[in-house]
């Protein structure tokens, strides 16, 4: 139990860093809405063909976005030179991470729930009926972007050429989920709208496999 | 620790001697394939490639398992033998799947008279050589050896257990959009001769795997050695 109220303290502290700033949130929703509309140029938005290409493209900005946003994730504690005071404060690292990977998905869920309704109006596909289920798709598919992208964003924060290498690495790793986050979406946006659980329950195997990946390996990401 | 055997003219010998039977067996595979085997009925002559093709896809995933082994004992026992193992092993699977990417197009125009398709294969494949590309990217990136070796491992780890995930989306997602074309299992219905290259090629792959990873492996140690002399020389 020690492990989650440290996760609960170590989330506050996420937030609370986030909060006084916004940093991060503004430049991720600006980043996710110029990515749509520049889309809008590609293909001819019309209902139809916005059904056919709009998920694909809207996990696709996500994913872009989430390989942008998850860059400061330990960026931030290396300049600062907090990370050492940080696993000092914890006896298990794995909290760290929980903290952070919960803070990553929250800050991606909360884009994805805002621009929702903008991506709906700007491409004549109504999202309203089905809003809830699309929240619980957009949350399965940030959890698998937030579990792989924290832990790689501590590798990269090491690396040269960190801002190239994070998208890089997180990117090839990420397939499962955007097939799978997209193909469940494309069902909750055609005119007969159906939850695909089966694509849902391929996220979950996702996110439980390399969380418990991470639970494994994640400390020795943080060794000095 | 030393694994190099650069001194020492027996071991050179030995090395050498290896390397001519690889480069014989290797000989021997490329001309069973083009003579012993029986051209195939429809297909006609380019199927021969299938002999190089299908047993590299199968040895490039050994190595990227052997890659696996390696990282995961890293991480464990953090020698740097099991590095350069891992480094080994990445860069040979690299290279069977560099060659399988390339031999089926060469296939795929004739026969399907298409260069490439999404098919679920291809696309792991390709998605496939992209991960390993990017944990080759990852070690020219990282300066301090130790951490390099370290955070390779994980990342060779992570994406190990992508793969399944990755096949298991793709063939879901592929079946439920008919294809054009889908190709039988490797290997199945075969004419007996055929049969018999078809394995033999796979057994000389392996040889080949096996030969490769090791030059490479002592290749690594080599460098260690010589950047572990260096920094003696530079105390000094």
């Amino acid at each position: 139990m020690a492990l989650l109220s440290n996760t609960a303290v170590l989330l506050g502290k996420e937030l609370r860093t986030e909060f006084r700033s916004r940093e991060l949130l503004t430049t991720t929703v600006v980043f996710i809405l110029t990515i749509v509309v520049l889309f809008s140029f590609t293909f001819d938005p019309s209902v139809s063909e916005s059904r056919r290409f709009g998920p694909g493209l809207l996990w696709l900005a996500f994913l872009f976005a989430a390989s942008l946003m998850l860059q400061p994730c330990f960026l931030r504690e290396q300049n600062n030179d907090t990370l050492s005071a940080l696993r000092l404060s914890v006896n298990d690292p794995f909290a760290i991470f929980l903290a952070k990977l919960a803070a990553n998905t929250l800050f991606l869920l909360f884009t994805q729930v805002l621009l929702l309704p903008v991506f709906s109006i700007l491409y004549n596909v109504p999202v309203l009926a089905t809003f809830p289920r699309l929240v619980l798709v957009m949350f399965m598919g940030s959890l698998g972007l937030s579990v792989t992208g924290t832990a790689l964003s501590a590798i990269s924060a090491q690396a040269r050429m960190r801002e190239l290498l994070l998208p890089l690495l997180l990117l090839p790793l990420l397939t499962p989920v955007l097939i799978a986050s997209t193909e469940a979406t494309a069902a909750l946006l055609v005119p007969n709208p159906a939850m695909r659980w089966d694509w849902l329950g391929f996220l979950l195997a996702f996110d439980v496999v390399f969380l418990t990946a991470l639970w494994l390996f994640g400390e020795y990401l943080l060794e000095e | 620790m030393c694994a190099c055997g650069f001194v020492g003219g027996s071991l050179l010998k030995k090395r050498i001697l290896v390397a001519a039977v690889v480069v014989a067996l290797m000989g021997f595979a490329a001309y069973a394939a083009l003579f012993i085997a029986p051209t195939e009925s429809k297909m006609g002559t380019i199927q021969r490639i299938f002999y190089l093709h299908a047993p590299s896809g199968m040895v490039a995933l050994l190595s990227f398992f052997v890659c696996f082994v390696g990282n995961l004992a890293y991480v464990f026992k953090r020698q740097p033998k099991w590095d350069w193992l891992g480094v080994s092993a990445a860069e040979v699977g690299m290279a069977f799947c560099t060659v399988l990417i390339l031999t089926g197009p060469i296939w795929a125009h004739p026969v399907w008279g298409i260069w490439w398709t999404w098919d679920a294969r291809l696309t792991l494949t390709f998605v496939l050589w992209l991960l390993y590309t990017s944990y080759l990217l990852l070690r020219t990136l990282v300066e301090d050896p130790g951490r390099r070796a370290l955070f390779s491992a994980i990342y060779g780890i992570f994406a190990f257990l992508d793969v399944p995930l990755v096949y298991g989306s793709i063939r879901w997602w592929r079946t439920q959009h008919p294809q054009p074309v889908i190709m039988g299992g490797a290997g199945s219905g075969l004419e007996p001769t055929m049969r018999k290259v078809f394995w033999f090629w796979v057994l000389n792959l392996v040889i080949l795997m096996i030969f490769l990873i090791r030059e490479r492996y002592a290749l690594e140690a080599m460098r260690e050695e010589v950047q572990s002399l260096e920094r003696e020389a530079e105390a000094a």
